[in-house]
């Protein structure tokens, strides 16, 4: 039996605080007004994504104990943004992430909730967790959170906020005016919670949303992080995009689901994905190439080197060879705010690597860090894009791409303008939006209504 | 005053189906709307049609309660809401020029979450937010939170204290960037002057904030702070942290005392009452005769079952009536008025078609709007940074 004909799904990550993002290029703009956001999500829906997906950061990155300051520095606040994006968009999905660590669940609960009142049924949250005390401080709650406890803490966290989603049915407001009746349950919110992170009880004042509850993402990759999104996420945003390592997350990832009684379709896995657009593919490859010197400045190559030799490099050229010293061993001091420098596990094992390739190359420090820190995910024509995003998603590399422009905020705009119309053609992307909701454009079933209120008041009481 | 002109200002509070509990059973109410984009974008597009100067969106973190002190179980009122901040921003992209000043709650939140996200609210609407702050001290709320002990800090008086850190904090966090922090240095490879951004450093009694913010200055540089006071500690706060306070007199003497009161305190002198607005509260069931306002407020009053009463003075008459009594106690020093709809849309409607005429005629209102921010509405200018340096 041959497989069935998977529809692509597709998705737009506003440009980051990070050097994807190129600032210098002449049609950059900017990335506060909040006409770029406007501009970006209309392009987005243009296209039929699914959704806008935000990143979030709580402390401006540091690195040699100052602000780091060669990449975009700057964003608004997510959820605000994303109800006034509600205004002047009407179908795509608003995803916005949003730290467990630095937040309540009452709070947060009740901004999702009215996030997607506000936008008729269109609100996501991606569940993010941290615990550093770096970002701590700039929170009454304080920073820290050991390692091991800030899965425990995203989970509690997560599973708390959908009880205060739950606490209302749905149908609750009558407002019958003549009758004098508002509420057909006078406790309509009532919950109360109790694990070792959380002690909260109460009533929840949002009333059920359009969804029930905002859809639900994870973006860790650790073991931990997938099991998470196994239990209870209904898309994960990864990072594998090549079709390998997509091919052996996903098979992983969705192989988790029965354990938890759910079907390989409740849980869409979306990597980001880059791409540069030419007229032909070689174009397209000495574009890509341009953008890749643009994203790895000179100035960039060596903050970039610095974050794996974790000392200080700000006298080294960026045009001669790798410096000859070694990187210092033990906790990263020199990038403070950034995840990606946790990654190096074995600095002294990558360095000769790294040593090795740009000697076997011939590649200056810059060129070797425009080698090491990854090309774009898709590099073509239009008509090569859009075969090879059809071919990733048939083959189960993904179930689509969330993609990330190099340019705000018309970086999108070519991709909408001719891959999408290729792709729709190719008959694996839908023509327009099928529903209202984003849960329908994901194709995933309504979220049931919960069953009866306990009944906490006796539970609290006892 | 911050006007050197004669004229008032009018504020309009948004808050479910208006402030009288009955409201939402009124032929013209729209109670099953009150959790959707477009009742409150319509109310605000109306109260912008009539020139004025904000609009306040009420919030709290708990479900409404007619007890003061512990949630209820009424089912014949309006329960549950949406973040005022986000019905705020939701609006923002809708309206032009009126002002948005959402309520925010901060005993149980975190000031950092709340500045960028008043930043980003002056960013969607190009310069027209502001933030009421608000205490919660009820212990259901402190319940739905569960970390603080609302027993600890039981005095009145310490909340405002802390609410008055908040502001600082807020405050210091929109200075953070200086306005030209953003360079975009291709030379240099530098998107920013990092000189230009400044870590607050805040350390007080109940907590602790670094910075700098993650949001760039706002548009305003500072958006407008209001916070509503009945007394004593409270208007010390507004006179030592709030670009507008909202007070509530029972009469133009009272007016004038609560005015002469709050601008005598330390803080305000010190900061110059020309940065100061001191606006007065008042509940308005207004209709086109005194008798007809009175039967309305009797009616509803029978529905709810009870006689309304309020912190705020409740005026309920004509237009001509509602302005004289404006006008009387502009006169004894307020700036301007927050009015609160008894019932929506009926009585916004009174206050854009019928008192703002009125208000224009006797020359107490401004004919258009005159400035694309709410600072500007209000006659403040756009603050120096505090953290620049006075360059040479």
């Amino acid at each position: 039996m041959s497989k069935p004909i998977k529809q692509i799904h597709l998705a737009a990550h506003f440009p980051g605080v990070n050097n994807t993002t190129v600032w210098s290029d002449p049609a950059a703009g900017s990335h506060i007004d909040f006409r770029s956001f406007a501009h970006f999500a209309r392009t987005a829906e243009r296209g039929k994504f699914d959704f806008l997906f935000l990143a979030e950061g709580l402390r401006l990155r540091e690195q040699n104990g100052q602000i780091y300051d060669l990449d975009v520095v700057g964003r608004p606040d997510t959820f605000t943004v994303l109800a006034a994006l509600a205004a002047v968009t009407e179908r795509i999905g608003l995803t916005g992430t949003i730290n467990s660590t630095f937040n309540e669940p009452y709070e947060v609960a009740r901004q999702f909730a009215s996030l997607d009142h506000l936008s008729a049924g269109r609100a996501a949250w991606n569940v993010v967790t941290s615990w550093d005390a770096f970002t701590g401080e700039n929170f009454r709650r304080g920073g820290f959170l050991a390692e091991d406890q800030r899965y425990e803490r995203a989970k509690t966290f997560l599973q708390t906020a959908l009880k205060l989603f739950d606490s209302w049915r749905g149908d609750e407001i009558v407002a019958d005016k003549t009758g004098g009746v508002f509420l057909s349950d006078p406790d309509a919110g009532e919950f109360a919670h109790t694990d070792s992170h959380f002690d909260i009880h109460g009533r929840f004042n949002v009333p059920r949303s359009p969804q029930g509850r905002p859809v639900i993402f994870q973006a860790g990759d650790s073991d931990e992080g997938r099991e998470f999104a196994a239990s209870a996420a209904d898309a994960i945003f990864s990072r594998h995009s090549t079709l390998e390592a997509g091919q052996a997350f996903y098979t992983d990832v969705k192989g988790r689901l029965a354990r938890y009684g759910r079907r390989p379709d409740e849980l869409l896995i979306l990597p980001a994905a880059t791409f540069v657009i030419g007229d032909t593919d070689a174009e397209a490859a000495d574009l890509a190439h341009e953008v890749r010197l643009a994203q790895v400045s000179p100035q960039t190559a060596i903050r970039f080197l610095e974050q794996l030799w974790n000392r200080d490099l700000s006298g080294h050229d960026p045009d001669g060879p790798l410096p000859a010293v070694d990187p210092v061993v033990g906790e990263n001091t020199i990038a403070r705010g950034r995840a990606s420098v946790r990654m190096f596990r074995d600095p002294l094992a990558i360095a000769a690597e790294w040593r090795a390739r740009a000697e076997a190359q011939k590649l200056s420090t810059r060129e070797l860090i425009i080698e090491v820190t990854g090309r774009q995910s898709f590099i073509g024509s239009p008509q090569t894009i859009a075969a090879t995003i059809d071919a990733f998603v048939q083959a189960d590399a993904s179930d689509g791409f969330i993609l990330v422009p190099h340019i705000t905020p018309g970086g999108l705009d070519r991709f909408v303008d001719q891959v999408v119309p290729l792709l729709q053609e190719r008959g694996t992307y839908r023509a327009d939006y099928l529903g209202t909701t984003l849960r329908d454009h994901l194709g995933l079933a309504p979220q049931p209504r919960p069953a009866a209120r306990t009944n906490f008041s006796a539970e609290v009481a006892s | 005053m911050p006007d050197s002109s004669s004229r008032l200002h009018v504020a309009v509070a948004l808050d479910g189906a208006g402030w009288h509990p009955a409201a939402w059973r009124e032929s013209d109410a729209r109670p099953a709307d009150l959790f959707g984009a477009d009742y409150w974008t319509d109310l605000t597009v109306e109260a912008e049609r009539g020139g004025l100067d904000f609009v306040t969106i009420e919030d709290s973190l708990a479900v409404q309660s007619d007890d003061p002190f512990a949630p209820d179980r009424r089912a014949d009122r309006v329960r549950g809401r949406l973040d005022a901040v986000l019905i705020a921003a939701r609006i923002a992209p809708r309206t032009q020029r009126i002002g948005l000043v959402p309520t925010a709650v901060v005993t149980h939140t975190e000031p950092f979450h709340v500045s960028k996200s008043i930043a980003t609210l002056d960013y969607v609407s190009a310069g027209r937010a502001g933030v009421r702050v608000q205490i919660a001290g009820r212990p259901d709320v402190a319940a739905h939170f569960g970390r603080r002990a609302p027993a600890a800090r039981s005095r009145a008086q310490e909340y405002l204290t802390e609410t008055a850190d908040y502001v600082e904090v807020l405050r210091r966090l929109w200075d953070s960037w200086e306005d030209d922090a953003e360079i975009r240095d291709a030379a240099t490879g530098r998107f920013i002057d990092r000189d230009k951004l400044h870590y607050i450093d805040f350390t007080g009694r109940w907590f602790s904030v670094k910075g700098p913010s993650i949001t760039p200055r706002p548009p305003q540089g500072q958006p407008i702070v209001a916070a509503l006071g009945h007394g004593g500690a409270a208007h010390e706060l507004i006179a030592g942290s709030a670009d507008v306070g909202f007070v509530t007199p029972r009469d133009a003497t009272q007016a004038a005392d609560i005015v002469q009161e709050i601008r005598a305190l330390p803080h305000a002198a010190h900061r110059g009452s020309e940065h100061l607005h001191i606006f007065g509260d008042v509940v308005v069931f207004l209709d086109d005769s005194a008798s007809a306002a009175q039967a309305r407020r009797r009616r509803l009053d029978d529905l709810a079952g009870a006689e309304y009463r309020s912190d705020a003075a409740i005026f309920a008459g004509n237009a001509a009536a509602l302005a004289d009594l404006l006008s009387a106690w502009h006169s004894a020093g307020l700036t301007g008025f927050r009015l609160r709809p008894a019932a929506l849309p009926h009585d916004l409607l009174q206050i854009t078609e019928q008192l703002v005429p009125e208000l224009r005629r006797r020359g107490l209102f401004r004919t258009a709007y005159e400035s694309d921010t709410l600072r500007g509405l209000l006659g403040l200018p756009r603050p120096a940074n505090r953290y620049a340096r006075i360059s040479q």
